[in-house]
């Protein structure tokens, strides 16, 4: 057993801290969560950086690391709130594609040309495996609504998946195709923002059928990367409530000398530790196509969820008033952990599959 | 970052197991399983601690001058685990072991080293520990008991509290003030006192479980030598800082894998018991706090491997041991309090009546589990450590 990260390892997640405070410091982040969103121009940089396609292959054009990397950049961008499309693209979309016999379009997404999400989730808001939610497929035409699709402004190629009686339909539709219609919703964390797409015959091409088993582990993905994500955003909030408790004076002393302050983000310390732990574990288990995936990804993003919006919370406490001020860059952060927690499942979804993992079958869990 | 064992580890777990499943006292776990008492107790519990020891699961770690096997430190915790996970006796040697052989290790004489350290692991002496005070518990540099010079030695004097294994301890790692005229933290003296010397009388307490886990030390001018000394006359803070950081530091293993034993034990309870037409563990809610507090004992299990895996790194326990004990207490209570709701109105029912569930195991347990967030440093000091030593937060005292 061996849970240090190794020395590159270190100096990926260096790497990444390091831009993000270079490129997106808090103020950007604000101008662009107020405006426009993320400018697509940017994108290319990421794929300078070889993180567009950090996963895939080096043969495909990746830079052929493993998931776990990915997860380090997932918590790395999380940390910075970083505003472009990551987790559509290339945690999403791209293990999708490569599973599904999409592969010629994973060169362009993996060198930055093109920027991918995906379309999951019906109307009814669920991102569910076995089955996933109905489309309609004839002659050659794809019909169906798709909701919280991440980032669909900054994205050209939407992969679109839907059931079919023959299995899980994987599609690629370009996302201003004849027959797409599609707009951004007004979603509270105006850092990722979701997306509508309405097919109506849309042009689509199908790129194959799946299985149920090969769908849960690109979600097994998604939640293993929000969990970092997750990790990242509290930890911010936790370094913002530390520094304003240790400058803020009130009653002639820093307020974080008060024990009912300090013990606050002493908790929120413990909590968001305890949940690295899941992640990392996750990350691993994934990485590794370990059995316990399934169940270490769905722990690792219930309970991160949790303690990022705790941290949040914490820390907007701890600022007082200055804390509930749009001004303050608390809220995005809190906004991300909510929009972390709603995002393919709160914590109660996830506690469900986890106990019939642990109290449903003979095996040890 | 690799979560399973390597090669070597593996190998030396399944044997160890292997020894346990052929050594473990007979009838030991049964539900009417019940341990010797008094003296036969004591000298049950020194014969499984020699025969652990004499099979080398003892001390692994420890230099083999000093009787261990100068293995990796990673052995060491796979005991702790193993012998955990297979709910075996413990080793009569837990304070030894765990707190007076770390400290006399690193500021000890060689006489002492000599003297002690071997007879610990083979639990051949029991030690216990002499640090809190009716008036210095968390605030434990406040310690008023005094040691005055006399001759070759100290003569001791004062009362010490929630002493565990006193009762039967042939030696004491204690604290006393040489010196009142400083700072409290100064003119503090770290002693190995001999609990058969003249003038030390123990009282055991009766605790919340019926049980007396712990003892009151008594101690009416006793002679302890200058060479009983560990480290400096007046230096004994810095001393004790030693075994405090080793009380916390090395336990987390046997606690993820009694935590584990228990998880496991609450899940079996929850299948075999009926509510509602259908069993407890078909309940959604009770589905939802047991997936809830199995996550809890995997957060704990790798926030303890990473912690180990930082300390084997950079030589220096990472901030994830800090959390640790805090997280694991707090879980250890929600699990027992949980046991309780799926027994129902059999919750009402201990040990000692025929009707009880298990044998009354959960009640037991989950009183014991009080002790846990006050034990080796309140939740509250350890959220005080939490706060100052790892976020930089200004002292609150």
């Amino acid at each position: 057993m061996d849970l240090a990260f190794s020395e590159e390892q270190e100096m990926l997640r260096a790497s990444a801290r390091q831009f993000v405070r270079d490129r997106y410091p808090p103020e950007r982040v604000a101008a662009l969560a107020d405006s426009s969103g993320f400018d697509r121009s940017e994108w290319r940089t990421l794929a300078e950086m070889g993180w567009t396609g950090i996963s895939v292959p080096e043969a495909d054009g990746g830079a052929g690391l493993s998931f776990f990397e990915e997860m380090i950049l997932a918590e790395e961008l999380g940390r910075g709130l970083y505003p472009g499309p990551f987790f559509a693209s290339v945690v999403l979309a791209l293990p999708l594609l490569r599973v599904a016999g999409g592969d010629d379009m994973v060169a362009g997404l993996v060198a930055g040309e093109r920027v991918a999400t995906l379309a999951w989730a019906g109307p009814e808001g669920a991102f569910d495996v076995d089955p996933a939610p109905k489309v309609s497929w004839e002659e050659d035409r794809l019909t169906g609504v798709k909701l919280f699709v991440p980032d669909l402004a900054a994205a050209d190629l939407v992969v679109g998946l839907g059931g079919l009686p023959e299995g899980t339909g994987v599609w690629a539709v370009d996302r201003d195709a004849d027959g797409v219609a599609w707009r951004e919703l007004p979603t509270v964390d105006a850092t990722r923002r979701m997306g509508e797409v309405a097919l109506d015959g849309a042009a689509a091409r199908l790129l194959g059928t799946i299985g149920p088993g090969e769908l849960a582990k690109v979600r097994d993905r998604a939640l293993a990367a929000l969990a970092a994500e997750a990790v990242g955003v509290g930890h911010a909030a936790l370094d913002m409530g530390v520094a304003h408790a240790g400058t803020r004076v009130q009653f002639g002393r820093p307020i974080g000398a008060f024990q009912a302050v300090s013990h606050q983000l002493a908790q929120a310390f413990l909590e968001i530790e305890t949940a690295r732990s899941l992640a990392y574990w996750a990350g691993w288990a994934v990485a590794e196509d370990q059995p316990e995936a399934s169940t270490a990804a769905a722990a690792a993003k219930a309970r991160a969820a949790d303690a990022s919006v705790a941290a949040c919370e914490r820390a907007i406490q701890v600022h007082g008033g200055t804390g509930f001020t749009w001004e303050h860059p608390l809220h995005r952060l809190y906004k991300r952990a909510l929009g972390i927690s709603a995002l393919f499942g709160w914590g109660a979804e996830h506690r469900s599959r986890i106990a019939a993992a642990i109290l449903d079958s003979s095996g040890a869990p | 970052m690799d979560f399973r064992d390597t090669q070597e580890e593996a190998a030396f777990r399944s044997k160890l197991r292997g020894w346990l499943a052929a050594n473990l006292p007979d009838g030991w776990d049964a539900t009417e399983w019940r341990e010797p008492e008094g003296e036969a107790r004591v000298a049950f519990y020194k014969e499984w601690s020699r025969k652990l020891y004499e099979a080398g699961y003892i001390g692994l770690h420890w230099p083999r001058a000093y009787g261990g096997g100068d293995a990796p430190i990673t052995l060491s915790a796979i005991v702790l685990e193993e012998l955990a996970r297979s709910e075996a006796p413990e080793h009569i040697g837990l304070i030894g072991i765990g707190m007076a052989g770390p400290t006399i290790m690193a500021h000890g004489t060689d006489e002492q080293k000599d003297r002690f350290l071997a007879n610990i692991l083979s639990g051949e002496e029991v030690w216990c520990q002499g640090f809190s005070e009716p008036e210095a518990g968390s605030d434990l540099a406040s310690l008023q008991t005094k040691a005055v010079p006399d001759g070759d030695g100290f003569r001791v004097t004062g009362q010490k509290v929630w002493s565990s294994f006193a009762h039967i301890a042939d030696w004491c790692i204690l604290v006393a003030r040489t010196d009142g005229s400083g700072g409290k933290h100064e003119g503090l003296t770290y002693f190995l006192m001999d609990m058969h010397a003249p003038g030390v009388e123990v009282r055991p307490l009766r605790q919340i479980t019926g049980d007396a886990e712990f003892n009151e030390i008594f101690m009416d001018d006793v002679f302890v030598p200058r060479d009983r000394v560990v480290g400096e006359v007046g230096k004994g803070w810095q001393v004790a800082i030693t075994t405090l950081m080793n009380e916390r530091a090395n336990v987390g293993f046997a606690l993820l894998a009694r935590l584990d034993a228990n998880v496991r034990r609450l899940i079996a309870l929850a299948k075999g018991t009926p509510r509602n037409g259908a069993m407890a563990a078909d309940d959604p809610l009770v589905r939802d706090r047991l997936a809830d507090l199995w996550t809890d004992v995997q957060a704990f299990r790798f926030t303890i491997y990473r912690s180990f895996s930082a300390l084997l790194k950079t030589g220096v326990p990472g901030p994830e041991g800090s959390v640790a004990k805090l997280f694991w207490s707090e879980t250890n209570q929600r699990l027992a309090k949980t046991a309780l709701e799926i027994e129902g109105a059999y919750a009402m029912l201990g040990a000692g009546s025929d009707r009880a569930v298990e044998g009354g195991r959960w009640q037991t347990a989950q009183l014991r589990s009080r002790g846990n967030t006050i034990e080796a440093g309140t939740s509250e000091i350890l959220r005080n450590i939490i706060a100052e030593r790892i976020r930089g937060l200004a002292k609150s005292r």
